[in-house]
């Protein structure tokens, strides 16, 4: 029973936590808009998503097994392609930065209202209202 | 001091923005500035910035900038000719601070545009924790 719960919101945190991981780069990215020779970095939601789901926890054949129980594993971060480089080899463009973190703010938004309203569900179902 | 969180990415990174501010308005306060001799003419300043990795080994991942030093330009004073000035040497020179007010202002622009940014970041994700904290309420 609890495990049917946890399983309601396993999406859901990872997904929060892969948008949470983006923002962090995302800031990064933004803290070095004027560092020369800083490369921007991002992470491709889509690809985190589907492996942190792949990546359940590791499958035990004994009881003695220890079972790992970090089921994200920290995901692969890759370079922007710049849309105008700049002599200084830096490749942060503000524009698209901002652009990205505000994307992905509204997502994360939206990720915990999903999150809300599943709560609310899961809530009402319990109490049998 | 290293990178826990994405407050101290902004933090650090506000700070090394104010750090290139203060540096703009030291030149801009000196820009006027006469003196003797090419030594003792104030010469502008400019902040090193470096990425801070929190990842120190493999440099990558979150990352923030701090300015590592601060660095005198390598720029000669300009020479006047005035003989009736106080501060003039023997042959009637004196030296004028060869600061480029323009690109200090446009760098200042930059600065703060910058801390600006940092700033945004830190509000919308200090909203989108307090929404998380309060998740099913």
């Amino acid at each position: 029973m609890v495990n049917n719960i946890k399983q309601q919101f396993d999406v859901y945190s990872n997904a929060l936590s892969i948008r949470n991981k983006k923002n962090e780069i995302l800031a990064s990215n933004i803290a070095n808009a004027s560092t020369p020779n800083f490369k921007a970095r991002d992470v491709d939601f889509e690809v985190e998503l589907a492996r942190s789901l792949n990546n359940g926890p590791l499958k035990t054949s004994s009881d003695s097994h220890i079972a790992l129980t970090t089921k994200y594993l920290p995901g692969k971060v890759q370079y922007r392609q710049s849309i105008n480089p700049s002599v200084d080899g830096n490749t942060v463009e503000l524009a698209v930065e901002q652009m990205e973190f505000a994307q992905n703010s509204v997502r994360y938004q939206t990720t915990l209202d999903f999150v809300n309203s599943k709560i609310r569900g899961l809530l009402s179902a319990i109490r049998g209202e | 001091m290293d990178i826990k969180n994405i407050y101290h990415i902004a933090q650090r990174a506000m700070g090394a923005q104010l750090v290139r501010l203060n540096a703009t308005a030291s030149n801009l306060a000196n820009a006027d500035n006469i003196a003797s001799s090419p030594q003792d003419a104030y010469k502008p300043v400019k902040p090193v910035f470096e990425t801070k990795y929190f990842d120190l080994i493999r440099k990558r991942g979150i990352s923030t900038v701090d300015a590592v030093s601060v660095e005198k330009m390598d720029v000669e004073p300009i020479k006047e000719y005035k003989p009736g000035h106080p501060m003039a040497d023997q042959e009637g020179f004196i030296y004028r601070a060869p600061v480029n007010i323009e690109e200090e202002y446009v760098d200042m622009l930059e600065a703060s545009r910058h801390y600006q940014n940092n700033v945004e970041v830190i509000s919308t994700i200090k909203a989108l924790m307090l929404k998380t904290a309060s998740l099913g309420k």
